[in-house]
């Protein structure tokens, strides 16, 4: 293993401890109906208003699954650099519980539609490789709200019968920092691809963490336990960095660790046992008589291919290539589709280097001090590239475009119009400029004369009267020149 | 005319269309005759006012094009029709109603039929006698304290005591089959994929198959061609070219190659079933057939197959009734208390016992052992047939190892009871179709079927036979109407 600075490792007395992680994250699939029905996945409607009798399971209703959500898989595997399996076979897992109308849930549980694949993440030291074992489709539940009434439950049906991916990863991931890593990439594969839209609030992307320690060097992996459902970035880091420290804490007390499914607090910052191995759920699986083998030809997979839209890791390799950017400004441009489609578009017609650093620079820190989504821009991707063409003509300084750029944010005007309306144009007139810097050395001759015997330092002061009197507006570039003879 | 229950349905049909009588006389001669069978208990659910209503609407205005023009019929309470309550012959859905109709039923009212009510039929058709239906037993019009068969035995019973004209169950293991034996009727088990599932009552959705029941083969194939279709409802229907059954119906079957399977000669099986047999043998060569020895291996392993197969299905099929949304629910003192004591109290003995061993062929530990086995015999069992059918165009055999037994006879005594469908599992394991036609008596005066198993898809081939040997069989039905007082 190397010794890399981002390397993960808990101390104890005096040994290291490795952590071992591995993902089964479970995204909703981008579809305007159900799995197996033709009801709507409306985020937020009434309790109940998006049921059919499919999804509350009444007599005699059957599946029938929805084709654009079997693209939707493949499409994802195909992302995943994954094997599409031609043949795969939807099961049942039986359990009882109030959300669950039909007391089962349709899976795939021994042949999944998407099998083996891989994720590229872009560490500080470095890309890692994690694998994927499996992406399976799957119906979800509904919701049981126990906080509206004293005594009894709801249930909202709305979630029941939607469809998930569930991404099962290898346990390749090592780090806190990695799992936010191959979150968020996974979030950008799948966002490029439309497939699911990663939207965690809503909780259309939400994971198992199955977490195990060992001792630095050791082949074996540890007992694991599984951290069911947690549903942030942030709450991933914490419960994996409770968890670890929790097992570390047993190997070194000399006990042993159950395997166990376990739950995160997010309140108090712990991770708590839900049921141990002993007793958890026989989901008697069988394949669902309902349903036949989900047959798939190579014709569909290779036309599904087609559609496959250019992916971050050969976008990002064709900005390196093409625009010359570093890696780290290509990662950060790529890191979701509607950012590079923002880059993409001002670059159609402004310059790539200013367009770089205006986009990850002013436009991020701007965003993100308004909290806002790089869809939600207040600026265009044309009013910037108009912007950025002032600048690179020279018709304002990098300066006023700040201002500019502040005033835009306001509302997406022209820049242009700010420019004449605000009369920001810079001054580029050599005569109008002479004139101007005639005056400024006439009301500073002593330090002229300094200046003329050898204090040159006192350029720069010249240069920020000019610019002052000038009201900033004064072409830095000229200014320079014209001093410099004048003086 | 007074005869009017007397009627086939083709007669019928042909008498309306006719106009020498009205929807309206036909639905009521049957309603009247319906209620004043009422010790037969075939009804779960009457809708009579209802039923002469549409009848006289129909003649209002009648479609004389359409197949079954304002025939009245009842069916099977598995089968859910809109706005009329559907039991599945279960206290749990004691007072459940859909708001929604299944394919089988929704195309008999799209030919003009008009439905009078919903029949008994054993708890989530899981019987063979009608016994364990929670709306108590039915009673074989055949002859008193006699069960009509099961599941579809309120079924047989009407059709046999004429309250319906014709009507339609559904067959899991033979509960098509069995019941038409027993009370001297024809009934048809289609091809799996044949008729769409949506709407029926799922028992074990692998084998589940709903068909038609009849006095007469040529009103079993009209109804046939009525009911099946495809539906992209149901992920299991099969869109093949379906005939026009009773059009296309012929007695002509000369060289039909009839294969006798030696395995169907059980140990033990009365004397009267052997000679019954012998009988259906010549009188297909009468027919111009030609018969050959076959042989099934694997039919020894066809009941204890069905009964992991149909029980694992049928335990998950069966867990949406769970109190929580419709039908019967007990109070409890959490979730878990609701669910056991809804389910204890909902569901009758033989259905908890199939959930049970449902349940355990399922479980981790026993899955391999049992259901998977299982199903690599089902495959077997469909094999010996796809190579009996390389030599033969239908297999012969009799429809059940017995005649109609006494109430109670067998409700002590589950394998007993389950040893009744030996003959017609191993048709739904391979998914082919299935006619059983009355072919004559024991000694007792009871029918005794025979059934006519056919290649997948190919109802019209084992339809003709049976239709061939009908007329050479000639078997008249003793009905006494014992019942009406």
């Amino acid at each position: 293993m190397s010794k890399n600075k981002s390397e993960y490792l808990i101390n104890r007395h005096d040994n290291q401890y490795e952590v071992v992680i591995g993902l089964e994250v479970h995204a909703q699939v981008t579809s305007e109906s159900k799995l197996f029905s033709t009801s709507a996945t409306k985020f937020g409607a009434e309790p109940n208003t998006q049921v059919s009798l499919v999804d509350a399971a009444f007599p005699g209703m059957l599946p029938v699954i929805n084709e654009y959500c079997v693209k939707q898989a493949i499409k994802t595997g195909i992302g995943l650099k994954a094997k599409i399996n031609k043949r795969s076979v939807f099961d049942r897992k039986n359990y009882f519980y109030a959300d669950l109308p039909q007391g089962y849930q349709i899976s795939q549980f021994k042949d999944p539609i998407v099998g083996e694949g891989k994720v590229i993440l872009d560490m500080p030291d470095g890309q890692k490789e994690v694998g994927i074992e499996r992406l399976h489709l799957e119906q979800d539940a509904g919701k049981s709200i126990h906080d509206l009434d004293p005594k009894n439950t709801f249930v909202d049906l709305n979630r029941s019968g939607v469809a998930l991916m569930e991404i099962v990863s290898k346990p390749d991931l090592r780090s806190p920092d990695e799992v936010n890593a191959y979150i968020k990439k996974l979030r950008s594969i799948m966002r490029y691809l439309g497939t699911c839209d990663g939207n965690m609030q809503e909780g259309s992307l939400r994971a198992d963490v199955n977490v195990s320690v060992r001792k630095k060097g050791a082949k074996e992996f540890g007992t694991r336990c599984e951290i069911k459902n947690v549903n942030s970035i942030k709450f991933m880091q914490m419960a994996i960095e409770y968890e670890a420290n929790r097992q570390v804490d047993l190997i070194e007390d000399g006990q042993t660790i159950d395997q166990e499914t376990r739950l995160f607090d997010t309140k108090k910052n712990e991770t708590r046992s839900m049921r141990s191995k002993e007793d958890a759920h026989d989901y008697r699986y069988f394949p669902d008589p309902d349903l036949l083998p989900l047959e798939i030809s190579d014709d569909f997979i290779e036309n599904l291919k087609s559609e496959i839209p250019e992916l971050p890791d050969e976008k990002k390799k064709r900005f390196i290539e093409k625009f010359k950017l570093s890696t780290y400004e290509a990662n950060i441009l790529v890191s979701d589709i509607e950012t590079s489609n923002y880059f993409e578009n001002v670059i159609k017609k402004s310059d790539v280097k200013l367009a770089t650093n205006w986009i990850i620079g002013e436009l991020f820190a701007a965003l993100n001090e308004k909290n806002l989504e790089i869809t939600e821009s207040p600026i265009s991707a044309g009013n910037l590239s108009k912007l950025i063409n002032l600048i690179k003509d020279g018709t304002i300084s990098g300066k006023i475009a700040k201002t500019v750029f502040e005033q835009m944010m306001e509302g997406d005007k022209d820049p242009k119009k700010i420019v004449e309306e605000k009369g920001l144009k810079q001054e580029s007139d050599p005569k109008a400029l002479e004139a101007l810097i005639d005056k400024v050395i006439d009301d500073n001759r002593d330090k002229a004369t300094e200046y003329k015997s050898g204090k040159v330092k006192l350029f720069g002061f010249f240069v920020g009267q000019v610019m002052k009197v000038s009201g900033g507006k004064a072409n830095p570039q000229l200014v320079n020149e014209i001093l410099k003879k004048k003086l | 005319m007074s005869d009017i229950t007397k009627q086939s349905l083709s007669e019928l049909v042909k008498n309306i269309k006719g106009k020498k009588l009205s929807s309206s006389e036909v639905t009521k001669a049957f309603v009247e005759r319906s209620e004043k069978s009422k010790e037969l208990n075939a009804y779960i659910t009457e809708d009579y006012a209802n039923a002469l209503n549409k009848a006289k609407k129909f003649d209002e205005k009648p479609n004389l094009d359409l197949k079954l023009p304002g025939i009245p019929m009842a069916v099977k309470d598995l089968f859910c029709t809109r706005d009329l309550r559907t039991t599945a012959g279960s206290k749990i859905l004691n007072n459940f109603v859909p708001t929604y109709e299944s394919t089988v039923t929704q195309n008999i009212w799209n030919e003009g039929a008009i439905l009078m009510g919903k029949l008994n039929c054993d708890e989530f058709a899981m019987g063979s006698s009608n016994e364990t239906s929670f709306f108590g037993n039915v009673q074989n019009p055949i002859d008193k304290n006699l069960v009509p068969g099961g599941s579809s035995g309120g079924s047989s019973s009407a059709v046999a005591a004429q309250l319906t004209p014709i009507t339609i169950g559904t067959d899991t293991g033979g509960s098509i089959r069995q019941p038409a034996s027993f009370t001297g009727t024809v009934g048809l088990k289609p091809t799996y994929g044949s008729c769409s599932r949506y709407g029926i009552v799922a028992f074990a959705s692998s084998l589940d198959q709903a068909g038609p029941m009849a006095q007469n083969v040529k009103d079993c194939a009209l109804l046939q061609e009525v009911i099946s279709s495809y539906d992209e409802k149901d992920s299991t229907s099969i869109d093949f070219k379906r005939n026009e059954y009773s059009k296309e119906l012929t007695k002509d079957i000369k060289g039909k190659k009839i294969g006798i399977p030696k395995e169907y000669r059980v140990d033990g099986m009365p004397k009267e079933i052997e000679d019954l047999w012998k009988k259906g043998i010549e009188f297909a060569k009468d027919c111009g057939a030609e018969i050959i020895d076959i042989s099934l291996p694997h039919t020894n392993y066809a009941l204890p197959t069905y009964y992991i197969v149909a029980p694992a299905e049928a335990s998950s099929n069966l867990a949406r009734y769970d109190g929580v949304k419709y039908g019967f629910r007990a109070e409890g003192e959490n979730l878990i208390d609701m669910y056991e004591k809804t389910r204890s109290e909902g569901f009758g003995a033989e259905v908890q016992r199939r959930i049970m061993i449902g349940t355990y062929v399922l479980s981790s530990g026993y899955y391999d052992a049992y259901y998977l086995k299982a199903q690599k015999v089902r495959k077997l069992i469909k094999n010996d047939f796809d190579d009996a059918y390389k030599k033969v165009d239908a297999i012969l055999t009799p429809s059940t190892p017995s005649s109609a037994f006494k109430i109670g006879e067998k409700t002590n005594d589950p394998v007993s009871m389950y040893l009744n469908d030996i003959f017609t599992v191993p048709v739904n394991l391979a998914g082919l179709p299935g006619i059983s036609i009355p072919a004559g008596h024991d000694t007792k005066g009871y029918p005794l079927g025979l059934q006519i198993i056919g290649k997948a898809f190919d109802e019209q081939n084992i339809l003709n036979i049976a239709y061939a040997m009908e007329e050479k069989i000639n078997f008249k039905n003793n009905i006494t109407d014992w019942w009406i007082k």
